[in-house]
C-alpha cells in the first residue's frame, strides 16, 4: 500500500495555493474599460513615439491627416486588445484545466486498450493509470462548470455562443443546429458522463478482481467487454469533444483530422505521465515488480505517439498550406503571425527533441533519461494546447505570464493531490488479473 | 582451416535453452546454433553481442534523407523549376513543406533496403548459395547445437548427453 507522504502533500497543497493567486491576481489586473487598454496602449507606444514626433516635425500638414487616421484605428485597436485581454485569465485557466483533463482521459483510454487487447505486459502499471484517471471526474465537472460559466456569458472564448456575433455571421448562423448553448452542454454531459462512468466501473471491476477466488475470473471478462465498447464510445465522443471544445473556438475554420490530432497530443501526454508517475513511485521504493523492460515500453510508446502526433500535426498543415484555401488559412497566418515562437518551438520539443534523445534503446531505460524528456514533452504538449486555444480567444495578445503560470500551477497542485490520495486507496499490484505473472516476468 | 565440432540434437526449444546454459556454464564453447524458428532469449543465452543493424539504420536513413533534400532541389528548383498550384518553385525553403513526404519515404526506403543487404552480406547469404545447416531436420523440428571440441571428446559426449540431447554425431566443421 502507498502512503501518501506529507511533503508531496504540502507540495501539492503549495502549488494550489500559489497557483489560485496567480489566477486571481491574472482576474482582478485585466483592465476595466477600453479607455484602460488606450492608455496602456498609448504608454507602450510612448517610448517610438518621441522619435516619430521629431521626425514628422517637418511634415507638419502631413502629420495632422495621419493623426485622425491612427486616432480612429486605435480606437478599433483598444477595442480588440480590451476583448482579448479579457479573455486573457479565462483562456488560461481553460488551457490549464483542457490539459490536466486530456492527460487522465488519454490515460483512460490507453488503459481500455490495455484490457481490450489483454496486454500481459502493463497489468503491473494498472493501479497507476487507475490513480491518474481519477483526476477525470474532478476535471470533468471543473470543464463543465466552465462551460456553463461561459454559456453564461461571463467569459467569450466561444464567439459562436454570442447571440450579437451570431446575428451578423452567415457561416455561424448556418451551423447553429449544431454549434448552440443547450446541445454544447448536453454533448459535454454525455462525453464527461460517460468517461467517468467507464472510469468508475473498471476501477470497481478491478479491485472486485483482486479480491475473488482463484480461478474466477468474471469480473476480468467483463471488464474485457466493457473496455472494447468504451472504446467505441471514447474514438466518436474524443473526436466531437475536440471539435466542441476547441476547433469551435475558430467557428469558421474546419479540420477533418482536428479530432486525431487533438488525440495524438492527448496520449502522447499520457503515457509520459504514467511513466513519470512510475519513475517517481519506483524512486520511492515501491512499485518494486515494476522492471526496465516496463519502462522501456513506456519509453517507446513516448517516442512512437510523439512522431505520431508530429504526422498528424504535418498532416494538417501540409494540406492547407498547399491547398491555400482562405477560409482555411487563416488558422495557420495567425499562428505563424502571432505566435511563431510557440507555434514552431513546441514542433521542436514535440518531434526533434524526442526524435534524437529517444531514439537509443539503451536510453530509454535509464530513468532520468525519461523524466527529463517527459517534462520537456509535457511542456510542448501544453504549448501545443496553448496554441491550439489562444489565437482564438485572446488573439496578439498573448503572453506566458503569471495568470498562465499559475492556472497551470493549481489545477498541477489539484492533480497530484487526486492522483496520489487515489494510489493511496488501493494495493499498487492489480493481484487478480489473470495475466499478472506474464506481467511481472516480462522482459525483454 | 576445420575443427572437430559436437553436434547435439534436441527436440524442444526449452531443453535446448537450459543445454545452452549448462555448456557455457562448463566453459565449453558453442560454435552455432541451428533452430527451425527463433527462439527468444537464445542470443542472451548464447552470450552474443548485441546487433549493431540499429546504428546502420539510422545511418542510411540519413543518406536517404539527405538523398531526398538534394534530389528535391535538383528536380523542383534547380532543373525546372514550375509554378504548382500557384506556389512557384524558386526557393527550397519555401516549396519545403511540399518535400516532407519525399524525404519521410526516402529515409525509410534507403533505411530498409540497405538494412536488408546489409544483414545478408553481413549473414553471408547470396542467391545460389548452399545451406549451411548441418542437417535438413532443423529447418522442421529439430535444433543442433555445435560445440568445439578441445580436450576429451568422450567425456564432452558424455557430458552433452546428460544434456537431454535426442542424437549425437561428431563432425568436422569448415570455416
Amino acid at each position: 500500500m502507498y502512503t501518501f507522504s506529507s511533503k508531496l502533500k504540502q507540495f501539492s497543497f503549495a502549488l494550489m495555493i500559489i497557483g489560485f493567486l496567480g489566477v486571481a491576481y491574472g482576474f482582478f489586473s485585466t483592465p476595466n474599460s477600453v479607455e484602460d487598454v488606450k492608455v496602456m496602449l498609448a504608454e507602450s507606444h510612448d517610448a517610438h513615439g518621441e522619435t516619430a514626433t521629431i521626425e514628422n516635425e517637418a511634415h507638419a500638414t502631413e502629420t495632422t491627416d495621419a493623426h485622425e487616421n491612427v486616432a480612429h484605428s486605435d480606437d478599433t485597436h483598444a477595442e480588440h486588445a480590451y476583448h482579448y485581454l479579457k479573455n486573457k485569465p479565462w483562456s488560461a485557466l481553460y488551457v490549464a484545466l483542457f490539459f490536466f483533463f486530456m492527460i487522465s482521459l488519454a490515460t483512460l483510454a490507453f488503459y481500455a486498450i490495455q484490457h481490450a487487447a489483454q496486454a500481459g505486459w502493463s497489468v503491473v502499471l494498472f493501479r497507476v493509470m487507475e490513480a491518474i484517471t481519477a483526476y477525470l471526474p474532478v476535471g470533468g465537472v471543473l470543464l463543465f462548470v466552465f462551460f456553463v460559466l461561459s454559456s453564461l456569458h461571463l467569459n467569450h472564448l466561444f464567439i459562436w455562443m454570442d447571440p450579437e456575433v451570431v446575428a451578423h455571421d452567415e457561416l455561424i448562423q448556418n451551423k447553429s443546429g449544431y454549434l448552440n448553448i443547450p446541445f454544447f452542454l448536453a454533448r459535454a454531459a454525455i462525453y464527461i458522463g460517460g468517461w467517468i462512468w467507464y472510469r468508475q466501473h473498471a476501477r470497481k471491476l478491478t479491485l472486485a478482481q483482486d479480491n475473488a477466488a482463484a480461478g474466477d475470473i468474471s469480473n476480468y471478462t467483463k471488464l474485457f467487454k466493457r473496455s472494447a465498447a468504451f472504446l467505441v464510445f471514447f474514438l466518436v465522443t474524443e473526436s466531437m469533444m475536440s471539435w466542441d471544445w476547441i476547433m469551435s473556438l475558430d467557428p469558421h475554420w474546419f479540420s477533418t483530422l482536428f479530432g486525431w490530432y487533438v488525440f495524438a497530443s492527448m496520449i502522447v501526454s499520457a503515457v509520459t505521465t504514467i511513466a513519470l508517475v512510475s519513475i517517481y513511485l519506483k524512486g520511492k521504493g515501491y512499485l518494486e515488480f515494476v522492471n526496465n523492460s516496463h519502462l522501456h515500453d513506456l519509453a517507446k510508446f513516448m517516442f512512437g505517439f510523439s512522431i505520431f502526433w508530429t504526422y498528424l500535426w504535418f498532416s494538417q498543415f501540409m494540406l492547407i498550406w498547399y491547398a491555400n484555401i482562405p477560409e482555411e488559412v487563416t488558422y495557420f497566418a495567425t499562428r505563424f503571425g502571432d505566435y511563431k515562437l510557440p507555434f514552431l518551438g513546441m514542433v521542436v520539443l514535440n518531434f526533434v527533441f524526442p526524435l534524437l534523445v529517444l531514439m537509443n534503446s539503451d536510453f530509454k531505460r535509464v530513468n532520468w533519461f525519461i523524466i527529463f524528456t517527459g517534462i520537456i514533452i509535457l511542456i510542448g504538449h501544453y504549448i501545443d494546447i496553448f496554441v491550439m486555444i489562444m489565437p482564438a480567444t485572446v488573439g496578439d495578445q498573448w503572453f506566458i505570464g503569471i495568470s498562465e503560470i499559475g492556472s497551470v500551477l493549481l489545477i498541477l497542485g489539484l492533480f497530484i493531490y487526486v492522483v496520489f490520495t487515489a494510489l493511496s486507496k488501493a494495493p499498487l499490484l492489480a493481484k487478480g488479473n489473470p495475466f499478472i505473472k506474464e506481467s511481472e516476468h516480462f522482459h525483454y | 582451416m576445420s575443427s572437430k565440432v559436437i553436434q547435439a540434437m534436441y527436440n524442444d526449444d526449452d531443453i535446448l535453452m537450459d543445454a545452452v546454459k549448462e555448456v557455457r556454464a562448463a566453459n565449453h564453447h558453442i560454435a552455432e546454433v541451428y533452430t527451425p524458428f527463433p527462439v527468444h532469449g537464445l542470443d542472451k543465452a548464447m552470450g552474443l553481442k548485441g546487433t549493431r543493424i540499429a546504428i546502420t539504420a539510422f545511418l542510411y536513413g540519413c543518406v536517404g534523407f539527405s538523398f531526398a533534400i538534394w534530389m528535391m532541389n535538383y528536380m523542383m528548383i534547380e532543373q525546372w523549376p514550375q509554378d504548382i498550384g500557384g506556389k512557384p518553385s524558386f526557393s527550397f525553403v519555401l516549396n519545403m513543406p511540399a518535400f516532407v513526404p519525399i524525404m519521410f519515404e526516402l529515409s525509410v526506403f534507403f533505411a530498409a533496403h540497405l538494412m536488408v543487404i546489409t544483414f545478408y552480406m553481413r549473414s553471408r547469404l547470396w542467391p545460389f548459395k548452399e545451406a549451411e545447416n548441418p542437417d535438413p531436420r532443423t529447418t522442421d523440428d529439430m535444433f543442433v547445437m555445435e560445440v568445439y571440441v578441445d580436450g576429451n571428446e568422450d567425456e564432452l559426449v558424455s557430458f552433452l548427453e546428460q544434456t537431454g540431447t535426442v542424437e549425437i554425431k561428431v563432425t568436422e566443421k569448415h570455416n
